[in-house]
């Protein structure tokens, strides 16, 4: 399995993370470590309700961004390996909409790289959501800091 | 020729995605956006070339794709 994944219907994260640990010989004694961030679609957002939640991307510069994303967090932090999925197009609330988890030998890498690789995600990777709710469609403004 | 495209409340704001443009010689993105757009640049209006984050005094090359897009709001 690839470090960077985009899928378009729902995914179960925790089955996802099995997998790839499988796939990649994470599995074998080497990482001691797993650190996982699962976000998942809210029904509300700035006060309002949220019905349905539509993810436009960039295709082509939205993997390459996560890739480069993913590849200087491991080399910043040490960290063995890292997976990112995120969802594009239509969402329900409660659905997940992106995993990232980071492997290492110990915890501090781990968490270090999983925190970097969100973070800078939420910063840089070309995704926009537009909320639909009672009182019609928008777009999301901006993403909050570091909530 | 240069591909410039537009995305999320941008696109629908300007009623288009995509446009080309035959190269005009020496140019950068915020020239670009001046001769597809032709009105002040939005707040927070980020920019690409060739799919790479770039400021809008880059300079852009016959047969770059640069894009327009607001502040990215994915995970």
């Amino acid at each position: 399995m690839t470090r960077v994944e985009l899928c378009t219907a729902p995914f179960d994260p925790y089955a996802d993370l099995r997998r790839f640990q499988r796939s990649r010989g994470l599995d074998r004694g080497a990482c001691g470590a797993t650190a996982v961030f699962v976000g998942s679609m809210r029904d509300f957002n700035e006060g309002e309700s949220v019905a349905e939640l539509f993810l436009e991307h960039y295709p082509g510069m939205t993997e390459r961004c996560l890739e480069e994303i993913v590849a200087g967090t491991l080399a910043d932090t040490g960290a063995e390996d890292a997976r990112v999925v995120h969802r594009v197009g239509p969402i329900l609330p409660g659905e997940d909409i992106v995993l990232v988890a980071a492997f290492s030998s110990h915890r501090a890498e781990a968490f270090a790289a999983c925190r970097a690789i969100i973070e800078a995600l939420k910063r840089d990777a070309p995704f926009w959501k537009r909320e639909k709710g009672p009182a019609g469609e928008r777009w999301v403004s901006c993403n909050t800091g570091d909530k | 020729m240069i591909r410039i495209l537009f995305f999320a409340g941008l696109a629908e704001t300007l009623g288009r995605r995509e446009v080309d443009l035959d190269y005009p010689g020496q140019v950068d993105v915020a020239g670009v956006w001046d001769r597809v757009v032709g009105a002040p640049r939005p707040d927070r209006l980020r920019c690409a070339r060739n799919q790479v984050h770039c400021d809008f005094g880059a300079a852009v090359q016959d047969g770059d794709e640069v894009a327009f897009f607001p502040p990215v709001t994915g995970g």
